[in-house]
């Protein structure tokens, strides 16, 4: 069955027709061609999908795109939309914290959803004391980034990239 | 250091040095905001999207593929089986035989594909494919004890598969200490995050394959699809400028390669995706195959070895053969006079093995350096010193000197740089609240290869910039960068001023991104061409003066063993109640020849670091016996080292250069990172704790007795 849906990706805004099977993830990259976020898995067991929907970080291959109608996406294109890179992606940039570099923008948007979320007080299972405000160790930056597998091993220098962005 | 590679007499002494900088990642920005195109991504107009069906069998024959459910979808355009796929011109390699035959030799084989007009649509006709089978037993599990274990030969092995120097018997039977023990790893996955990916266009009058594709060898990919569709190699073209990692598992074609060139031939004039999904990965794209390794050390109370004996028994496929070269290491790492190695196969109902990072090194490596602790405990001789005793002055199986051989200033700066000095040798000795806490040492070693048969072009463009041009694949390595550097400073001008072509097989031939081969490789052919060109046009080329050269023999890679070494060094804390296994710090010092740019480099040792934990803690492919699959044929189930896994992570190398190996005076260094972190977890473990675990991954339970 398909379904006409309307989606703002990174500030221009779509109307397409999509399955109502169609992942979000799919919509983006084989419909409109968006293909910053990457498909590593398609379970939600890896991250490469992750964008931003509003401020917080989704999976975009366990989305649905129907039930996303009107929905306000960034990726890690949109991120830098004059062209200047996102504090986070420079970050990225200057510790090289990637290589292949396939699951890097999903880390891109994950890292700055969970900044957000951090931000506002949400804990996480590194939380030693759930009534101080967070503070991002390197152990809060490895377990909230623990749903972004990179399989070239770029976790240290993406902690240090996320570090110093969170200072 | 110096900026000027040996041999390279274009480089003017006023140059800013291209090379030794850690220049970022040139593609950077196109990754970071996820632009930089994967083979999926290239744009298409009206696609039409593969999915493959895969056999639920390990052996037998096919006897009825129902399509009718499937064809009757609307969108869908084909539904390709063995009965109606094209035929393909050579069918020697099964591994490519695509759609040829009825026979199905493992789980998880190509049975059948549907093309259609989206990809929900091809997904649901695949599953509606429904597949009769006539089924006869099966084989799956590799023992010990198999009844037809036989000997590999020269050419699948690479090598010779057994070795003999002295006579071990007598010698391990004359040692006072004996350390006799069996080592096993399991089936391990590469699992690179792209999956392999290909889309494929198909043209006919005349008739041209092109394939946008995720592999490290356009080159290699295209050799094969011209062999298997009959069609002359410049009538197939094979494009990957950015790759998603690959670990060995991109380093040849894959039948899904074939798949979809079938699938194209079959509908011309339509572009043709194919994206195998994570779990199709599990049975398609290879893998490294368990090893059981039996090792036996005789050595003198001080620890020096008089005989080293590796056995090495594992699987291949009956559907092609591969043979993991695990007791190689054993030949040339330790100075014992009496050595002896083998490989035995046995031939399995089981999916294609293939490379995956430091194939051989990797499991090999775990058993011998779990050995030499085990060694060093027995002799209480400290496992740093013990490696340093045992240090050959030459390569005890040529007999020729090293190109340069710094094992023993590894150990010596990781030991000082880890804080070795003063460890309490005694095991389980150490404890912070619930957590026992120990340390490990293992050594690493990789071969500093260089594959014949690369060739570069440059030209000058009116623009003043040089355009270098090699077929190589960058997968992460940070070839675009690396080869830039190595460009300008065979040419002697600014990185700014070379425009580099890399990723598609229309350029001049480059081997394969495997083996740590690549920078060598295509270094050396760059350096050739530039030299090539400078000798032709001189220092101020006319604009469009063009040169094209291939990669010199090098004659001493007769003369010299030449490897890289490392020394890893890891802390370990073992939870005493529930066994879980912690790395908080990891490092290791690499000898590596010349590093070009420290800062691809640095994330390419502490990458293979971080593998090595994965292999060390988590991964493990689970087969089926009853069905030959296998059962955690995902990320869910099949565990890879997440951030929080990983603790602090340094990579350091020593200062130098090897002028016998390459123009550059550089080794590769995708692999070595991985090869002794294992052995060094896992000996670490033991120091916590005092179990020893000989069989990977050190999951909890291996702790609690
Ligand atoms: S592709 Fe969405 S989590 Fe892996
Ligand atoms: S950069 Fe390759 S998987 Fe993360």
């Amino acid at each position: 069955m398909d379904t006409t849906i309307t989606l703002h990706v990174d500030g221009a805004e779509h109307t397409l027709t999509v399955d109502t099977r169609t992942t979000l993830l799919d919509a983006l990259r084989d419909r409109l061609g968006v293909t910053s976020p990457k498909k590593g898995c398609d379970h939600g067991q890896c991250g490469s999908c992750t964008v931003l929907l509003g401020d917080r970080r989704i999976l975009a291959c366990l989305a649905l795109a129907v039930a996303h109608d009107g929905a306000r996406v960034t990726t890690a294109a949109g991120l830098a939309p004059d062209g200047e890179l996102h504090p986070l992606a420079r970050a990225m940039v200057d510790h090289d914290g990637f290589q292949c570099g396939y699951c890097t923008p999903g880390q891109v948007c994950s890292a700055v959803g969970m900044l957000a979320e951090a931000e506002a007080g949400w804990p996480s299972h590194a939380t030693r004391d759930l009534t101080a405000a967070t503070e991002l160790d390197d152990a809060e930056i490895r377990e909230r980034m623990s749903g972004n597998l990179c399989r070239c091993g770029a976790y240290p220098n993406i902690v240090a990239a996320i570090r110093e962005v969170s200072r | 250091m110096t900026a000027t590679a040996p041999g390279n007499p274009a480089t003017p002494v006023s140059q800013p040095p291209a090379a030794d900088e850690p220049m970022a990642r040139i593609e950077g920005r196109a990754k970071v905001t996820g632009t930089a195109p994967y083979a999926y991504e290239h744009p298409t107009t009206e696609p039409l999207y593969l999915h493959p069906v895969l056999s639920t069998v390990a052996r037998g024959r096919v006897t009825a593929v129902h399509t009718g459910d499937a064809e009757q979808l609307d969108g869908v355009r084909a539904v390709l089986t063995s009965k109606n796929a094209p035929r393909l011109a050579d069918t020697s390699d099964l591994e490519f035989a695509v759609l040829q035959s009825d026979e199905v030799t493992f789980h998880g084989q190509i049975v059948a594909a549907v093309a259609a007009d989206s990809p929900e649509t091809a997904r649901e006709a695949a599953a509606l494919v429904r597949v009769d089978y006539e089924e006869r037993p099966h084989d799956v599990i590799l023992r010990s004890d198999h009844q037809d274990l036989y000997t590999p030969g020269e050419a699948v092995a690479g090598a010779a598969p057994d070795s003999h120097q002295g006579d071990t018997d007598t010698a391990l039977a004359r040692s006072v200490v004996l350390v006799d023990q069996t080592y096993r790893t399991p089936r391990e996955y590469n699992n690179p995050m792209e999956p392999h990916s290909t889309v494929a266009f198909w043209e006919t009058l005349p008739e041209r394959l092109t394939l946008y594709d995720s592999t490290q060898g356009a080159h290699t990919v295209r050799a094969t699809m011209a062999t298997v569709f009959g069609l002359p190699e410049e009538n197939v073209r094979v494009i990957a400028p950015h790759v998603g990692g690959g670990f060995g598992s991109k380093g040849a074609a894959k039948a899904h390669n074939v798949l979809v060139g079938l699938a194209a031939r079959a509908l011309p004039g339509r572009t043709v995706k194919l994206a195998l999904t994570r779990r199709h990965m599990f049975s398609l794209t290879g893998y490294r195959p368990p090893t059981i390794q039996r090792i036996r050390l005789g050595a003198d109370t001080e620890g020096r070895l008089e005989a080293l004996v590796h056995d090495v028994t594992e699987l291949t496929s009956r559907t092609k053969e591969y043979a993991e070269m695990s007791g190689l290491s054993s030949r040339m790492m330790y100075a014992a006079p009496d050595r002896t190695t083998s490989h035995r196969l046995t031939a399995l109902d089981v999916p294609v093995p293939f490379w995956m990072r430091a194939p051989g090194e990797a499991p090999g490596m775990f058993a011998l350096e779990s050995a030499m602790d085990e060694l060093a405990v027995a002799c209480g001789v400290d496992p740093v010193e013990l490696r340093v005793r045992n240090d050959p002055g030459a390569d005890p199986q040529t007999g020729r000197p090293w190109s340069g051989r710094h094992l023993v200033q590894c150990l010596r700066e990781g030991a000082e740089r880890f804080g070795w000095q003063g460890r309490d040798p005694v095991p389980g000795h150490h404890r912070d609240g619930a957590w026992l806490v120990g340390t490990g040492v293992a050594s690493a070693v990789y071969p500093r290869l260089t594959s014949p048969g690369s060739a570069a072009e440059i030209e000058y463009g009116a623009d003043g910039r040089y355009t270098v041009s090699i077929g190589a694949a960058d997968i992460g390595t940070g070839a675009w960068t690396v080869l830039t550097q190595i460009s300008a400073e065979a040419l002697g001008c600014p990185v700014d001023r070379v425009t580099l072509r890399i990723g598609d097989s229309d350029l001049p031939r480059a081997t394969v991104a495997g083996g740590s081969s690549g920078t060598s490789s295509w270094g050396t052919a760059v350096h050739a061409a530039a030299r090539a060109f400078r000798g032709e046009h001189g220092a101020d080329p006319r604009p469009g003066a063009r040169t094209r050269a291939e990669a010199p023999e090098n004659p001493d890679l007769e003369r010299y063993a030449m490897y890289s070494f490392g020394a890893h060094f890891a802390e370990v804390r073992v939870h005493a109640d529930t066994g879980e296994v912690r790395v908080p710090r990891m490092l290791g010092v690499y000898s590596v020849g010349r590093v070009i740019n420290p800062r691809t480099a640095r994330s390419q040792l502490v990458g293979g670091m971080v593998m090595g934990l994965s292999m060390a803690l988590h991964e493990q492919g689970v087969v089926d016996p009853r069905f030959g699959n296998v059962v955690n044929g995902d990320l869910a189930g099949y565990h890879v080292a997440a951030n929080a896994d990983v603790g602090e992570v340094e990579a350091h190398w020593l200062e130098e250069s090897d002028p016998h190996l390459n123009p550059m005076g550089a080794a590769g260094v995708g692999e070595i990172g991985i090869v002794g972190t294992a052995a060094a977890i896992a000996n670490a473990a033991h120091h916590a704790t005092g179990v020893r675990v000989r069989e990977l991954p050190l999951t909890p339970d291996r702790f609690l007795r």
